[in-house]
């Protein structure tokens, strides 16, 4: 059986957050561990709650602290997360619970929209599409791929700290994907706003970002290349 | 509120490259100060060293580095540990209060290290 322990909280009627505990038959399998919370809700407590959505690593929806590492529940095995027989399951780390495992992401979401992530290109649309090279599409891989699940921002302290003003690692991989894009006209107005002492510059390169990516992506390099193209600027 | 009024140059760019060489130059110094006491000093050979201009210089450059390193990275440690988002309201004065006691403790250093080698 394995020993499970979930965090529980209702702001509306708990005083204090607790972990409940659970004890869960895997039959011996090495099972997700998105499995094992809907074996909880389906056989011990319906009123556990977290967000799941394509349990295949695509949507994003599920991103919890496993064991004390951030991550998606639906593609974690619990034989990388379970340690002596034990599996703790918390919220990501840094933002407002709204329900057991549920976060408000509405201060990732905020960053993310500061950023601006959409192309910005004023020249008259081509009659299909606008061209890159394959070198310059190139340069998009390792940024596109990012499902904002936010594993990289709710365990980056600087982004704890100032959440209102660090953009933080999912935010300025994104905002260094359009940076780096060749259709993008808007580059030298994207720097100007990223220029100040937080947006960029409270990233003291610590790479928790790139240790708990479940899309194997490098935040704290789109980070580095978007301080050369300051200093470039400023140059 | 946290805002950048008190950082030290107002701008993260320039916050950032002027740690990284204030870093350099404080490492240089304080390399050349080991090697010149590992390698056997005496008070006369001391005062001779820093009698030079070059080391007047040498020094004055370490003590700038070294006050503009101090206020950045304290900046940046108490505007992380000591805003209202940790502390409540009272983060709003205690902040302040010792970013402006941080500023007058290395404004003093720099005037004594001043007089020290130039007076």
């Amino acid at each position: 059986m394995l020993q499970v322990s979930v965090y529980r909280f209702n702001p509306e009627t708990d005083a204090a957050p607790q972990m409940q505990e659970y004890q869960v038959e895997t039959g011996g399998k090495d099972l997700m561990v998105l499995d094992v919370l809907e074996m909880i809700k389906a056989e011990h407590d319906a009123s556990v709650t977290y967000r799941r959505s394509c349990r295949e690593g695509v949507c994003g929806s599920d991103g919890l602290n496993i064991n004390g590492k951030n991550g998606l529940a639906c593609i974690t095995p619990l034989s990388d997360a379970v340690k002596k027989n034990k599996l703790v399951l918390r919220p990501l780390p840094g933002l407002p619970v709204v329900r057991d495992l549920v976060v408000d992401m509405s201060l990732f979401y905020a960053q993310y929209e500061k950023i601006e992530p959409y192309l910005q290109n004023n020249s008259p649309a081509p009659a299909i599409e606008r061209l890159q090279t394959p070198e310059d599409r190139a340069k998009l891989d390792g940024l596109y791929e990012c499902i904002l699940c936010a594993c990289c921002s709710t365990s980056c302290p600087s982004f704890w700290w100032n959440p209102d003003r660090f953009v933080g690692p999912a935010g300025l991989l994104q905002a260094y994907r359009f940076l780096a894009d060749s259709r993008d006209q808007a580059t030298d107005e994207r720097l100007a706003k990223l220029d100040d002492p937080f947006s960029v510059f409270r990233c003291h390169g610590i790479q928790n970002c790139v240790n708990v990516c479940p899309k194997g992506l490098n935040p704290t390099r789109a980070i580095g290349h978007i301080r050369t193209m300051l200093l470039n600027r400023a140059a | 509120m946290v805002t950048q009024v008190t950082s030290f140059s107002r701008n993260g760019l320039s916050d950032w490259l002027i740690q990284r060489v204030s870093s350099l130059i404080l490492l240089a110094y304080f390399l050349f100060i080991g090697v010149q006491i590992a390698t056997g000093i005496d008070y006369t050979s001391w005062r001779a060293l820093h009698d030079t201009t070059a080391m007047k210089v040498f020094t004055l450059l370490a003590i700038g580095a070294y006050v503009s390193h101090a206020w950045i990275g304290l900046w940046t440690v108490f505007t992380d540990y000591l805003t209202e988002y940790m502390l409540g309201s009272i983060g709003n004065v205690v902040r302040p209060v010792l970013q402006i006691a941080v500023v007058l403790a290395l404004v003093v250093y720099a005037i004594w290290v001043i007089q020290v080698i130039w007076g």
